[in-house]
């Protein structure tokens, strides 16, 4: 009897081990960051360079972090969503333009739309790293105390923004 | 005469076209030199630890290469970042701390034990003993179906068949 059953728990375990592994997503690196200070930044705004923003200059605000970028093609995707999303004018979305060129960053919004409420550059990747940035686009949650509440890897979609994002910054507005 | 002045300014515009392989091929190099990357180390025990660390800490983008092995930008970027830290004299756990508090744990190839990391570095062992566990209990039970005690009447139909097969 043994005989029979033993390939078929083995079978069973086996086949349960691999319906788990192909619905794991092992390009989604759990964030450090979540319910941790908004590293810190200042850097010059892409339509006004000789200006500077800073995570300071939005405290007591719900603000999206958005990193984007003209040579992103998954970017190209989400910017609709973020285009919808920022006609909701649910939160602040402030877009960091990360690795590359203000020229052909400044077309991309002038071609597709601008959601952002104010885009920061990141030429040389460096606040990307402070964030944890290893794929673009990515999306932050932050909450009005500066504190990183959630991390999104890869384009935004529209379930995203119904399922996730605009709960999560409903809560947040509430909050002190 | 004419036949030759033909051959002439055929092996001319041969070498012509020979210069502008050359030059592209000079043009590719450049480009190719572009990604090397020059790295001027105050003393030996800087670079080594540049040299373990780029190849301790994992690229993000290909995840199964280190930021030493990786072509991507990100990993250069990291590159960098090591390379500045170890210039502004941090040790080589200061530079992990400030991946690790960036990217998780999982930006090491070597994670630290912890609950979350356990079956990570006990995995192997447990799947070890499974193994053993197992070539113990079928090589047992092997031993116990040989010693099988065969009849006399069956020992002698198999001599028989035995002698049987001889004269053929």
């Amino acid at each position: 009897m043994l005989k029979y059953i033993l390939p078929l728990i083995l079978f069973i375990v086996l086949a349960v081990f691999l319906a788990l592994g192909l619905n794991l997503h092992p390009n989604e690196i759990p964030s450090p960051l979540i319910d941790k200070p908004a590293p810190a930044f200042s850097a010059p705004k892409l339509q006004a360079p000789t200006e500077k923003l800073s995570q300071t200059d939005l405290k007591g605000k719900v603000w999206l972090f958005n990193v984007w970028a003209s040579w992103c093609a998954s970017c190209r995707s989400e910017h609709p969503i973020l285009n919808q999303l920022a006609q909701q004018k649910a939160a602040i979305i402030v877009g960091l333009n990360y690795k590359d060129e203000p020229e052909a960053a400044l077309g991309w919004l002038a071609q597709l739309g601008n959601p952002y409420d104010v885009s920061i550059m990141d030429q040389d990747g460096r606040i990307g790293i402070d964030w944890g940035v290893y794929g673009v686009p990515e999306t932050f949650v932050v909450d009005k105390q500066g504190v990183i509440r959630y991390k999104h890897t890869g384009p935004v979609t529209p379930e995203d923004v119904q399922q996730i994002f605009l709960p999560l910054i409903a809560k947040l507005q509430a909050e002190n | 005469m004419k036949r030759l002045s033909i051959i002439g300014n055929c092996s001319l515009r041969c070498s012509t076209s020979c210069i502008h392989a050359v030059v592209f091929l000079l043009v590719l190099s450049g480009i190719a030199c572009a990604g090397v990357e020059y790295r001027e180390f105050a003393n030996p025990e800087q670079q080594e630890a540049y040299e373990n660390l780029t190849s301790e800490l994992r690229c993000l983008v290909c995840q199964n290469q280190t930021i030493a092995d990786s072509n991507a930008e990100l990993a250069a970027d990291l590159r960098r970042q090591v390379y500045e830290m170890l210039q502004q004299g941090k040790s080589k756990q200061d530079i992990a701390q400030f991946m690790t508090d960036r990217y998780g744990d999982f930006v090491l190839y070597n994670p630290p034990f912890k609950l979350k990391t356990g079956l990570l570095w006990i995995g192997p062992v447990l799947f070890l003993l499974i193994g053993l566990i197992a070539v113990f209990l079928f090589t047992r039970r092997k031993k116990t179906a040989e010693t099988v005690e065969i009849s006399a009447e069956k020992q002698q139909k198999i001599r028989s068949l035995l002698e049987k097969g001889d004269q053929f």
